[in-house]
């Protein structure tokens, strides 16, 4: 008898647990919290609980409360893993992630064998910035959604712009030495070298990931070479601590950058005096002219204190409440049905689609390039006074690529 | 090619001598007392994050005085109601002791200051490019921190050669016991030797913090290349560590600067081999190892001469 009343003792709080994690959608958020990736990782809990309180005060998802579960997976792996299973055992079916290829490849394999051994407690990844293509190429998966365009497509954008500008002769890259770092480095070589054979290729660098305190022996190798660009995927304190080392070295050469736009970037770039010398490939920017999404920045700004640096975490909530009232459920399962093939508007303006084929989600991206602002552009970054520019807009059925993605379905 | 020379060896130098400010202390300890203190990279990341908050509270240059201070006192707190009480149990309940102390103080330091990076910014006086190298701009901060290293060296050496004190602790770094025997209170020497040493740990800290980056992983980051330098320079031995600093900073430094690989020196591979684990080691250059390098030197030295350049006795 006394065994049965511990057993229930144990179980009935576990069960009311239960019910109650029902009421509220959890969405597991998987990101550095500290050490090198701290910068972003935090910056992007920001985000998504000013996202989870935009949709709670209009009754939420279904009217079902969204709550986010930070868990701080120190960009490694192995500890991103283990922090999946604690979203889970906490009762998320949803878990979001961005920083760090290496960490995104390791979830989507996750999600992939839990959801094939666990039938009816499937748990979906939505990713916002792991841009490593083969996670919706040969690794591609049914359960992990990415929200921003891939490395291949920014870079294809990246190269045609460069393309038409003659004053670069000698390119130097400088990249994480990781999945994506290597990726961002091979893609560059192979398409500068189609769109513009005459440009000459004087380094190209891997370094450690988040690791590099002080990169001025890297800068001193980069003037040395005697470039005129560098082109970097770095993120996080990469590319914060890389410019400020540009800045104190007095490196003048132009920046084409996936992320210079990152805590610490617009800081260093004001230092180095870099007027609009800096560019940066986004799917939306502070100064992009969309009113909605110049309200929405306003608003972002006034209550976080941070600029928006994650339109795409916009599109992702936004899309995912959009998507749970289609399906008319907060399943997992139905949820993956509906994103799939979904067309939707995104902050920035113009239209998106999530294709079905690799759950890839394609939108319109911008080049913009940092420094001194017209009056068109109100926003400013890191109190520098200057802000970010749009220099090129690439609409959405010009960043299509091809796929090589074979889907098995559940 | 000569403008990278030139920055790089100063870029070398100063890390070096950061180093040499962490090691001197490191070794000195070790050698009077035989514990390795596992927490001597904590003590660097206290002085960051004090030098950080006492910046915030009354300036650069009363902070650069008072947080290696307060640095030293917490060393000697933790010599005198810490490892001075394990002593007794043997030198791996020391070891121990400031082992577990590394992560508390790492914990610590993340519960008070957060796990992120703090703002810890160079001080405007000094903020402006010192002088110009083949249009390579030298950063006035890194000067000072040179000068910092390079008096603190001097005033170090001046201290151990020519006082009382240095000639006790000189003579304690060999023959502790005998020097116990002799009268002298060998206790309040260890408390004082760990109290300075761990103070100028505190000092790298403050002046390090704001060139590189103040958060609460730089003792992790730090710490491993500190055993590197002692056990390269000889256990015990100051000049050791001193030309062990230089060396190693040189070596990372210039190391990050070249491009040589083994498909430069050779040629390339096959191309009918194609992408295999051979190709990767073939194409991989020297620039991309050189967060390893200094640990392959410690396995060198280790094999080759296991006391270290200028240590007389084995590990």
């Amino acid at each position: 008898m006394l065994k049965i009343t511990r057993v229930i003792a144990v179980t009935l709080p576990m069960l009311s647990g239960a019910a109650y994690a029902q009421d509220t959608v959890k969405i597991g958020y998987i990101d550095p919290l500290s050490g090198g990736g701290a910068s972003v990782g935090e910056g992007g809990l920001k985000t998504f609980q000013y996202l989870a309180d935009e949709l709670n005060a209009k009754g939420g998802i279904l009217g079902h409360k969204v709550e986010i579960l930070p868990l701080d997976n120190k960009t490694n792996p192995q500890e991103s893993l283990v922090q999946a299973q604690k979203a889970i055992d906490a009762g998320a079916h949803y878990i979001t992630q961005g920083n760090g290829s290496s960490v995104g490849a390791a979830l989507e394999d996750f999600v992939t064998k839990n959801n094939t051994r666990n039938p009816g407690k499937e748990v979906l990844y939505f990713n916002y910035a792991a841009v490593e293509p083969s996670m919706t190429n040969e690794k591609c998966s049914f359960w992990h959604f990415r929200w921003d365009a891939n490395s291949d497509i920014k870079m294809e954008a990246l190269t045609n712009y460069m393309k038409g500008n003659s004053s670069i002769k000698k390119v130097y890259l400088i990249n994480q030495d990781y999945s994506f770092g290597q990726s961002v480095r091979t893609q560059a070589r192979k398409m500068l070298g189609e769109k513009r054979p005459d440009v000459q290729i004087v380094g190209d660098e891997l370094h450690p990931l988040l690791k590099i305190t002080d990169f001025s022996p890297y800068i001193a190798k980069i003037k040395a070479s005697g470039a005129d660009s560098v082109v970097t995927g770095n993120w996080g304190q990469d590319i914060a601590l890389l410019l400020k080392a540009a800045a104190d070295a007095g490196l003048k050469v132009n920046w084409y950058t996936y992320y210079a736009g990152g805590a610490g970037g617009p800081t260093a770039i004001k230092q180095a005096n870099l007027d609009h010398q800096v560019f940066q490939i986004t799917e939306g920017f502070a100064n992009s002219g969309d009113e909605a999404a110049m309200e929405f920045e306003k608003a972002f700004r006034a209550k976080v204190g941070l600029s928006l640096w994650y339109p795409r975490a916009v599109n992702e909530m936004r899309m995912f409440k959009a998507a749970a009232e289609k399906a008319n459920s907060i399943d997992p399962v139905k949820v993956a049905a509906a994103l799939e093939d979904m067309k939707f508007d995104v902050l920035d303006g113009g239209s998106g689609i999530m294709r079905k084929d690799d759950h890839q989600f394609f939108q319109p991206i911008y080049i913009s390039s940092f420094g001194s602002r017209s009056e068109k552009e109100p926003f400013d970054e890191e109190n520098t006074g200057w802000g970010w520019r749009l220099v090129s807009k690439v609409d959405t059925p010009q960043t299509v690529l091809p796929t090589t993605c074979k889907m098995t379905r559940p | 090619m000569l403008e990278l020379i030139v920055i790089s060896t100063l870029n070398g130098v100063l890390f070096g001598m950061l180093l040499f400010l962490l090691s001197s202390g490191l070794t000195v300890i070790f050698s009077m007392m035989g514990v390795l203190n596992f927490a001597h990279a904590s003590f660097y990341m206290l002085g960051a994050f004090f030098g950080y908050q006492l910046t915030k509270w009354i300036g650069f240059w009363p902070a650069l005085v008072l947080a290696p201070l307060l640095v030293g006192a917490v060393g000697m707190a933790v010599e005198r109601y810490g490892l001075r009480n394990t002593h007794k149990h043997g030198h791996v309940a020391e070891l121990l002791l400031t082992f577990g102390l590394a992560f508390a103080i790492e914990e610590i330091v993340s519960m008070i200051w957060g796990k992120s990076p703090v703002d810890y910014r160079v001080p405007t006086a000094l903020d402006f490019p010192a002088f110009t190298v083949f249009s390579t701009n030298y950063p006035a901060y890194k000067i000072f921190m040179l000068t910092v290293s390079v008096a603190i060296f001097v005033a170090l050496l001046i201290a151990l050669k020519r006082t009382r004190i240095g000639l006790i602790v000189q003579a304690a770094l060999t023959h502790p016991n005998m020097v116990g025997h002799l009268g002298h209170n060998v206790g309040r020497v260890f408390m004082l030797v760990f109290g300075v040493g761990s103070a100028l740990a505190g000092l790298a800290g403050v002046i390090a913090g704001p060139a590189l980056v103040t958060q609460s992983d730089m003792a992790a980051l730090l710490g491993p290349i500190l055993f590197v330098v002692i056990v390269f320079g000889g256990l015990g031995s100051l000049p050791g560590a001193f030309i062990a600093s230089l060396f190693i900073g040189l070596v990372q430094t210039f190391a990050v600067a070249l491009n040589g690989s083994l498909a430069s020196a050779f040629g390339p591979l096959d191309s009918s081999v194609g992408p295999s684990v051979l190709s990767d080691i073939w194409n991989v250059t020297i620039a991309q190892i050189a967060p390893v390098l200094p640990y392959v030197l410690l396995v060198l030295i280790l094999i080759v001469r296991p006391m270290g350049l200028l240590g007389t006795r084995e590990t």
